[in-house]
């Protein structure tokens, strides 16, 4: 009797879907959106959703004229669930695109997905280095409007130069984020003569970093350190009070807005690359981060921006279509096409789908901006490399015959 | 390795072995007196850091926040244990009742979203919807009376199996209540600076949490032996029917003990908070971990979960440090091979 | 006709209408159905220990996770499993996932109980640590997307019905074959310790080894539906071996009624209602899923499956009521 009832509810469930209407109007344009709402990431979800929706708002729900129906679905932190969600919004709701994800494993799920259904589909945050590079022939249908992992650690391991860091010990979370990450900061170092000494990688997600702090080299001049989610707060806090003095670097997400609002003091003086920051002392910027602020109560991470941006770019490009969504392969050319001031800086594309944009060198200190009357941690721009592309000065040919950086490449050479 | 480094690693280890031994007592203890597997333990260690925060955010004091946040969810426990886990009488009335207001409450919410134009407004008018909730769950209540819910008591796995249904309810609250943002607790600045002995630097607060287990572990130990309460704790433990035959309550005593296991865990939540931060998604890791002590230690023995805290902050820490591919595995592996040679523990008793 | 005999045809009758229904939907509901009862034949190889040798597991995940690892693995290193070796790939996920829990029931199956729990938790999370750090192995936190796509044999399986048909198949046959199990000397054996074991012991059965058994049986077909699992999502990651998802096919059992083999199903078919239907109608789709959990255990502890027989009791209850109320007063709960 119940399997009865099971089958029912199947029939009910197939006649709603049915009856959902895919009254696709002429003058809409159908975005599905998937962001983690639940789950231990929900909050990046929420601040990429955000960010997205800010500029709707600010925009009367129009993209390039047309109208936005805007189609939002839990993925969960979870790549099954995203590929699954996905084929709805395709298939079900007739989505013009597919834009978001937060792991890399989710913009790896999506990305054949994408192709298989022949749909646009934009990670505004998956920043896994190959999905615009080695394997990009398979996904004709992706566009990024963020970062790869490695874009802004190049120019930082040529800072790192600069500061006559001749020794560093990176530690990083041992997943692939982090092995690119590290992987982009080494490749540069070492090409100007700096050394890595010890590569550290506590798991994703450890807050107890006892076991790994007193094995830091005490000979090398500065840490390298990648943190992401709840891990930032922690490492530095139990790294100065472990009596470690010698400065830090941080990878794009151990300084950025979401987590710097809710760390301490220590964190002054620590520097970090980024595509974005939230300090960025341009008038786009400041109105940015006040809209923002004003509605959604916190600073801006780049979670937002890039969310936001994303939404100014495909406005952009459906004005320069015509006000009209044509193919994705259109789309994606126009798009490719476009340079744009945004919030962020300049913003163009490389010839692989990946934007060219400004690297901002930032360091964290404590004062008031923008007219907020309270003294905060800001991540003050203290050197911006223009024009950087996922390939840094490499070129486009030699960087992809190297093989995407992994824990093992480059090669730890100067590791005891 | 030299010196310095075994001597650091165990000091870190036995800093994390006492946080754990903070929510694994209370784990321990519920488990003996009341037999229950309470997966919503992590829960409660995750809730006693945000309601912390709300305190500081409020007070600007760190040191209220602590009892506060474990008076808060002592009761939340004690609210669970009474109403869902063990009600009696009149409980069960009220029990009914606020599920009704649930039931209810989703009734009204799906109403809303499917007819938007019979209903106005979604939670526009607060008064509206309360009144209309109202309504609905009168006669949700009166069947629930009728159907008399199935006493949960000895049964293991549904025990089990309604605590996780209410971790993700928890989990869920939490991230309305207080967003996901990764926070963290910050003790007063006289607890950051570090000692520096022999050439190492010892963090003032890993200090303060060995301290703080101690404390606490040596006033439940007096509790435990030299108290007529705890004298009384200790005979259900041992043998429930029995305590009753001789005229214990055992009823009060297992309310006593939720709560105080419910509070420890919060304890070990606020403590902790400024160790591992306070995050969406830190209830179910801690809950794993929580077992490991649990088991390793013994269901039920209070000396067995300072043991087995300590053993599996230290395995944890040596652990990370010596063989960093196999980092959980050089958990859980102990404990598997613990309860094949003895089931209840090393210091548990059936 | 006997309550047996229509039972089955009832059974027989919903999945002929599963069959039929589906395909007309969508490509949602159709990968929906399809994950769902690749979930469902873990849930029911679970019931294997649950329902009928009353044996309570955390740690289902493990062979779950095992298979669907080994086939996303062998799939994309070793190219193997995605053309006619496809059907080799069956018996080697269930026998990979058989001499795990062969592995595993040495340790667990000497305890009961929520020792038992315990210990089916610490195995699930041995599995679990290693998925998530064995990076050169498992890809780590990326964990890995089948390349290849879905095996190709003559049927196109990239299309989502076809895979569906597929899937039916080899659920509809997991139904079978651990019906004939339950209805076997050796299920029957089963059901005896469940109720009694002390008793099947004083009669000379070898209880430990029936559970061994029942355990490698479980772990099994766990092994079986992660195979279908890794085809049907194209991609594992540690996620699929987390504790949650050992919980998720607890509840789905008890959910649909433990000890009715098809009440696996049903659970696993609510539950993924609920987590990836209703997720995209409401936000507060999770509030919803609590409530169910604990409503179904307050008031229905033999799950779905049991309403029948509750509703009997209830009746029995008022009957009873009504006598009483003659002869005494009427007690309240």
């Amino acid at each position: 009797m119940a399997r009865k009832l099971q089958s029912i509810l199947m029939g009910a469930a197939v006649a709603v879907g049915l009856a959902v209407p895919a009254v696709a109007q002429e003058n809409e344009l159908r975005i599905g959106y998937l962001a983690p709402l639940t789950g231990g990431l929900a909050q990046t979800g929420i601040d990429m959703r955000d960010g997205f929706l800010l500029y709707l708002e600010q925009h009367g729900n129009k993209l390039g004229g047309m109208n936005v129906k805007f189609i939002l679905e839990d993925e969960q932190g979870k790549g099954d669930v995203a590929v699954t969600k996905a084929k709805k919004l395709v298939l079900q709701d007739k989505v013009h695109m597919l834009i978001g994800g937060v792991l890399a494993s989710t913009g790896y799920a999506l990305a054949p997905v994408s192709t298989e259904l022949k749909t646009l589909y934009i990670p505004s945050i998956p920043a896994a280095d190959d999905l615009t590079q080695r394997q990009l022939p398979q996904f004709p249908y992706l566009i990024r409007t963020s970062w790869s992992s490695s874009q802004p650690h190049h120019p930082l391991g040529q800072y790192a130069c600069d500061q006559g860091y001749k020794k560093i010990v990176t530690i990083a979370a041992d997943y692939a984020f982090g092995y690119e990450v590290v992987g982009g900061f080494q490749k540069t170092f070492e090409d100007c003569g700096g050394k890595i000494v010890q590569k550290i990688w506590p798991p994703l997600g450890t807050k107890d970093f006892g076991p790994y702090i007193p094995t830091i080299k005490a000979d090398a001049d500065a840490v390298l350190s990648l943190m992401v989610a709840a891990m930032p707060a922690q490492f530095i806090k139990q790294l100065r009070s472990a009596g470690y003095k010698k400065p830090v670097l941080g990878g794009g997400t151990s300084y950025d807005e979401f987590v710097l609002p809710f760390m301490g003091d220590e964190t002054i003086g620590d520097v970090s690359a980024l595509h974005y920051s939230a300090a960025l002392e341009t008038p786009a910027n400041e109105k940015f981060v006040k809209a923002y602020r004003a509605k959604f109560g916190k600073v801006p991470s780049y979670y937002s921006e890039n969310n936001y941006t994303t939404a100014q770019l495909i406005d952009e490009t459906i004005k320069k279509l015509g006000g009209k969504f044509t193919t994705p392969e259109e789309f994606i050319k126009t798009m490719q096409a476009i340079k744009l001031d945004a919030v962020r800086g300049p913003i163009s594309f490389d010839e692989n789908r990946n934007p060219i944009q400004n690297i901002y060198i930032k360091k964290v200190e404590k004062k008031k901006m923008f007219g907020y009357d309270k003294d905060e941690l800001w991540n003050t721009v203290i050197k911006t490399y223009p024009n950087v592309s996922q390939f840094w000065t490499y070129g486009r040919e030699k960087f992809l015959a190297q093989p995407v950086y992994d824990k093992n490449f480059p090669p730890c050479k100067f590791c005891e | 390795m030299n010196t310095q480094f075994w001597v650091v690693q165990a000091f870190n280890g036995v800093s994390y072995g006492a946080l754990l031994f903070l929510v694994g007592a209370g784990l321990s203890l519920i488990f003996g007196v009341m037999r229950i597997v309470n997966l919503s333990h992590g829960s409660y260690f995750l809730l006693g850091g945000y309601v912390a925060l709300s305190v500081i955010w409020i007070t600007g004091s760190w040191a209220l926040s602590i009892p506060i946040a474990v008076i808060a969810i002592a009761l939340v426990g004690l609210v669970m244990e009474r109403l869902f886990l063990r009600p009696e009488g009149r409980a069960k009335n009220i029990r009914d009742a606020l599920i009704a207001l649930g039931i209810a409450l989703i009734i009204r919410l799906s109403l809303g979203r499917l007819l938007p134009q019979m209903i106005p407004g979604q939670i526009g008018n607060i008064v509206q919807v309360t009144l209309v909730v109202a309504i609905i769950a009168v006669p949700i209540y009166l069947v629930l009376q009728r159907i008399s819910a199935v006493a949960i008591e000895a049964d293991t796995l549904r025990q089990v199996l309604m605590t996780v249904g209410f971790a993700f309810l928890f989990q869920q609250a939490a991230l309305d209540l207080w967003s996901g943002n990764p926070f963290d607790i910050s003790p007063p600045p006289a607890l950051t600076q570090s000692v520096s002995l022999g050439g190492m630097s010892f963090p003032l607060y890993r200090l303060f949490m060995i301290v703080g287990a101690l404390v606490i572990g040596i006033l439940l130990w007096l509790a435990m032996e030299k108290t007529r309460m705890g004298a009384m704790v200790r005979a259900t433990v041992d043998d429930a029917q029995m305590a009753r035959g001789v005229g214990i309550d055992t009823n009060k005593i297992s309310m006593f003990i939720f709560a105080l296991g419910a509070g420890m865990a919060a304890l070990g939540g606020v403590i902790g908070g400024a160790f591992l931060g306070v995050y969406p998604g830190l209830d179910f890791e801690m809950l794993p971990i929580a077992f490991a002590v649990v088991i390793i230690g013994g269901m039920g023995s209070l000396g067995g979960a300072a043991i087995g805290a300590l053993l599996v902050g230290l395995a944890d820490n040596f652990g990370k440090a010596l063989f960093p591919e196999l980092a959980y595995f050089t958990l859980y592996a102990p404990m598997v091979l613990i309860l094949a040679l003895k089931p209840t523990g090393l210091f548990g008793r059936d | 006709m006997s309550t047996q005999n229509l039972k089955i045809a009832i059974v027989i009758v919903c999945l002929l209408a599963l069959l039929v229904l589906v395909p007309m939907g969508n490509s949602f509901v159709v990968l929906l159905a399809t994950r769902a009862m690749a979930f469902a034949i873990l849930a029911m190889s679970l019931d294997i220990l649950l329902g009928f040798t009353g044996l309570a597991s955390l740690g289902q995940a493990a062979y779950f996770g095992v298979g669907a690892y080994l086939t996303a693995y062998l799939a994309n290193y070793y190219g193997f499993g995605l053309k006619w070796d496809f059907w080799l790939m069956i018996p080697i996920g269930m026998a990979v996932g058989g001499a795990l829990a062969a592995l595993f029931g040495l340790f667990a199956i000497r305890a009961t109980g929520t020792y038992f729990l315990m210990i089916t938790l610490a195995l699930g999370q041995c599995v679990w640590g290693l998925a998530y750090r064995w990076n050169s192995v498992t890809g780590g936190d990326n964990g890995i997307t089948l390349k290849g796509g879905r095996p190709q044999f003559g049927i196109d399986l990239t299309n989502d019905i076809n895979f569906f048909y597929l899937t039916f198949a080899f659920f509809a046959a997991t139904l079978f074959a651990l019906y004939v199990l339950i209805r076997s000397p050796f299920g029957k054996s089963l059901l005896g310790i469940r109720e009694r074991e002390l008793r099947m012991r004083i009669l000379g059965y070898n209880v430990w080894l029936h559970k061994y058994i029942a355990f490698i049986i479980a772990g099994a077909f766990g092994g079986l539906s992660g195979v279908i699992w890794a085809h049907a999502n194209g991609i594992v990651t540690p996620e699929t071996v987390v504790l949650t998802t050992s919980v998720d096919a607890l509840l789905m059992t008890v959910l649909g009624g433990a000890g009715t083999l098809v009440g696996g199903a049903i659970g696993s078919a609510i539950v993924f209602g609920l987590r990836e239907y209703v997720s995209t109608l409401v936000p507060w789709w999770q509030y919803v899923l609590g409530g169910v959990y604990v409503l179904t255990i307050l008031y229905l502890p033999s799950g779905l499956m049991g309403i029948p027989e509750r509703v009997r009791q209830w009746r029995n209850s008022q009957k009873k009521r009504e006598t009483t109320k003659m002869t005494t007063a009427p007690s309240s709960h």
